[in-house]
């Protein structure tokens, strides 16, 4: 009786990763093995038989490749926006004393806080107040403005650890502004920088509310998903999240292989 | 004609935050190829008075001369000075290599493998070229700073508190290592610290600074013997203050009354006005005395200055004792011994006569706080 219990104990941590691992990574199963299903009717939602029919056609279905790259196109130019519009304020708000300094610090956490559907109403009636023509560019907007807060908050914590005694350093030894930035203050910086852009590319990626609201007639990947639900499913679907699914882990794994080889080389 | 190329000249030079000064003006000239240090409590001025000379911090008034050129409106990275910062500020990025290439690669120098592979053979650290900062031990991180800063040879090298992170016996190490350094390449070293024993050991000049201000510079055994202020007197060692009182002038001696005795100082080692009946401080550090049992009073030569009191405590140290001594002109008397012949007699509550030779004497100004510069213990963090 004794013997099963101690084992139960001494690996009862490595049991409950492996649960909370199996917890999280079950849908991406589910997805998956999905992309490989041949279903009856219009609905993906029951297994049938093994099929690679999607995976060949992955365009198959009508206006589902030019909303993906509607997405990505939106989720790059709202990335590049949100990480240097944020990196800028980041560097400011540590590194500057200016008025309205405290302000900015607090009103710049607002739309993480801020329930998405009020936030995307709110945009909906400032665009047509404006007159704006709802489509990719009032999106895009939109997208800039809810990553930016998350890219500060990276791009923040990395810059208030950073020693601004190494940019002096930097300057006592020859280089000038531009040098000392683009040679000691970026590098340092990049690791923030990059969870940043990584954490806006996501969010834009997948954003449905607030696009939703403020996309007018155009349809991104997360819209066409969601009305594509209510006719049917499309296996063209669980193929995109696959492929998407695996470039990020694929991304992951070279990410850490090179900072393994980084730091081996150093030792 | 010596050469002046290496001159540091700070002219009126001062440094003011809001309605903060943290630098009243100053003037101040480091000569060519010496080792000049600023020493001083922390927030007495000294890395501000460094930052201004390496342009990270601009003088709200004054100027800073290195030779005959004015440098004051020049930013940092066109100043021919370096800098080894306090807690080093090496580029965590970068190896040791790039770390020391990187002040002659800004300068435009393509083939910089051979002076990067000397310089780290100079500091030897010629092994740990592809190793990251981090990876290295404090002294070795801070010799890295020293060949970041060497190898652009630069006409002066500033050197904040370096050796502060290091444990005391690598202090100890590197301060021998540092003299070396600079004795070998000839360059300028202005170095701060708030180590009077370091400062001591290491410079050729040191400038006291307080609140601002230089309050004395000079060779070290001159500050040490000399001191023209309680503050000095009590920051580098330590000082015993007699109050005492102008009685006559005779020659090059002032002598002095305190309490009913009488006491002699040479003239030159007075920085107070000798006027009959003026108030001087007179100080005397407690090496230079020597201590006999009040029974052998009677075997102290003549022409010392002698004061009675009675010990209040005595620690032995090995290679001395050092005793605290309740006098009537002075409350806490400390006196070091040598422990060459110890007397037995000589313990908490004895009687005994203090004398030295009165050239040990030195005199200050009575208006001055009797305590300033002693360190607090709370401080020495």
């Amino acid at each position: 009786m004794r013997t099963p219990f101690r084992w139960l104990r001494r690996n009862l941590v490595v049991i409950a990763g492996l649960l909370t691992l199996a917890y999280l990574l079950l849908p991406n199963v589910v997805v998956t093995v999905f992309s490989f299903n041949k279903p009856k009717g219009r609905f993906n939602y029951s297994w049938q038989e093994f099929s690679t029919e999607a995976w060949q056609d992955p365009c198959g279905v009508a206006d589902m490749c030019g909303s993906l790259s509607l997405s990505l196109r939106i989720a790059f130019w709202a990335t590049l926006g949100a990480t240097v519009l944020g990196t800028m304020i980041a560097f400011a708000l540590v590194r500057y004393r200016f008025r309205a300094r405290g302000a900015v610090n607090a009103l710049i956490f607002l739309p993480m806080a801020m329930p998405e559907v009020v936030m995307a109403a709110s945009l909906l009636t400032l665009f047509l107040n404006m007159g704006a023509q709802l489509g990719f560019w009032t999106v895009l907007i939109a997208h800039i403005m809810f990553c930016l807060s998350f890219v500060v908050t990276a791009v923040k914590a990395r810059v208030m650890s950073m020693d601004p005694r190494l940019e002096q350093a930097a300057q006592d030894l020859y280089a000038g502004p531009v040098q000392t930035f683009l040679r000691v203050t970026l590098p340092i910086a990049a690791p923030g920088i990059a969870a940043g852009a990584l954490l806006a590319f996501a969010l834009s990626f997948d954003d449905f509310i607030i696009t939703n609201f403020n996309a007018g007639s155009t349809v991104t990947f997360p819209m066409f998903v969601w009305g594509s639900a209510q006719r049917g499913t499309p296996v063209q679907i669980n193929v995109i999240g696959t492929a998407m699914f695996l470039v990020a882990v694929v991304l992951v794994l070279a990410g850490m292989l090179v900072g393994r080889r980084r730091n081996r080389k150093s030792t | 004609m010596t050469d002046t190329s290496g001159d540091v000249r700070l002219t009126g030079i001062s440094k003011r935050y809001g309605s903060f000064t943290a630098v009243h003006p100053l003037d101040l000239t480091v000569p060519q190829g010496s080792f000049y240090a600023l020493l001083g409590a922390s927030g007495c001025g000294k890395t501000t008075t460094l930052r201004m000379i390496a342009g990270l911090e601009e003088p709200s008034t004054g100027t800073v001369c290195l030779g005959e050129q004015d440098v004051t409106a020049l930013p940092p990275y066109k100043r021919p000075v370096n800098t080894v910062f306090q807690s080093y500020a090496l580029f965590p990025h970068l190896d040791i290599f790039e770390n020391v290439a990187f002040g002659l690669r800004r300068r435009g120098i393509k083939s910089v493998k051979k002076q990067v592979g000397e310089m780290l053979d100079l500091v030897q650290l010629g092994e740990q070229a592809r190793k990251k900062p981090h990876q290295l031990s404090g002294g070795q991180q801070q010799r890295v700073a020293v060949a970041r800063a060497l190898i652009n040879h630069p006409k002066v090298l500033l050197l904040d508190e370096p050796l502060g992170a290091l444990d005391l016996k690598l202090r100890r190490q590197m301060q021998l290592e540092l003299k070396r350094i600079q004795t070998e390449v000839g360059i300028t070293f202005v170095h701060v610290t708030h180590d009077q024993e370091e400062a001591m050991t290491m410079a050729d000049t040191v400038a006291v600074m307080n609140g601002g201000r230089v309050e004395q510079q000079g060779a070290p055994a001159e500050l040490y013997e000399n001191p023209r202020t309680t503050f000095v007197a009590n920051f580098l060692g330590t000082s015993n203050f007699i109050a005492a009182e102008v009685h006559s002038v005779s020659g090059d001696d002032v002598v002095l009354t305190a309490g009913d005795g009488k006491l002699v100082l040479p003239r030159n080692r007075c920085a107070a006005a000798t006027g009959p009946g003026g108030k001087v401080l007179a100080g005397v550090r407690p090496e230079k005395i020597s201590l006999a049992h009040a029974d052998d009073a009677g075997t102290v030569p003549d022409g010392r200055n002698r004061l009675t009191g009675r010990i209040a405590a005595a620690s032995f140290l090995g290679v001395s004792t050092q005793y605290v001594i309740d006098s009537p002109v002075c409350a806490a008397f400390e006196v070091y011994a040598q422990n060459v012949e110890r007397d037995p007699r000589l313990t908490p509550g004895a009687e005994v006569v203090l004398h030295w030779n009165p050239a040990h004497t030195f005199g200050l100004d009575a208006g001055q706080d009797v305590e300033a510069g002693i360190e607090k213990v709370e401080e020495d963090a």
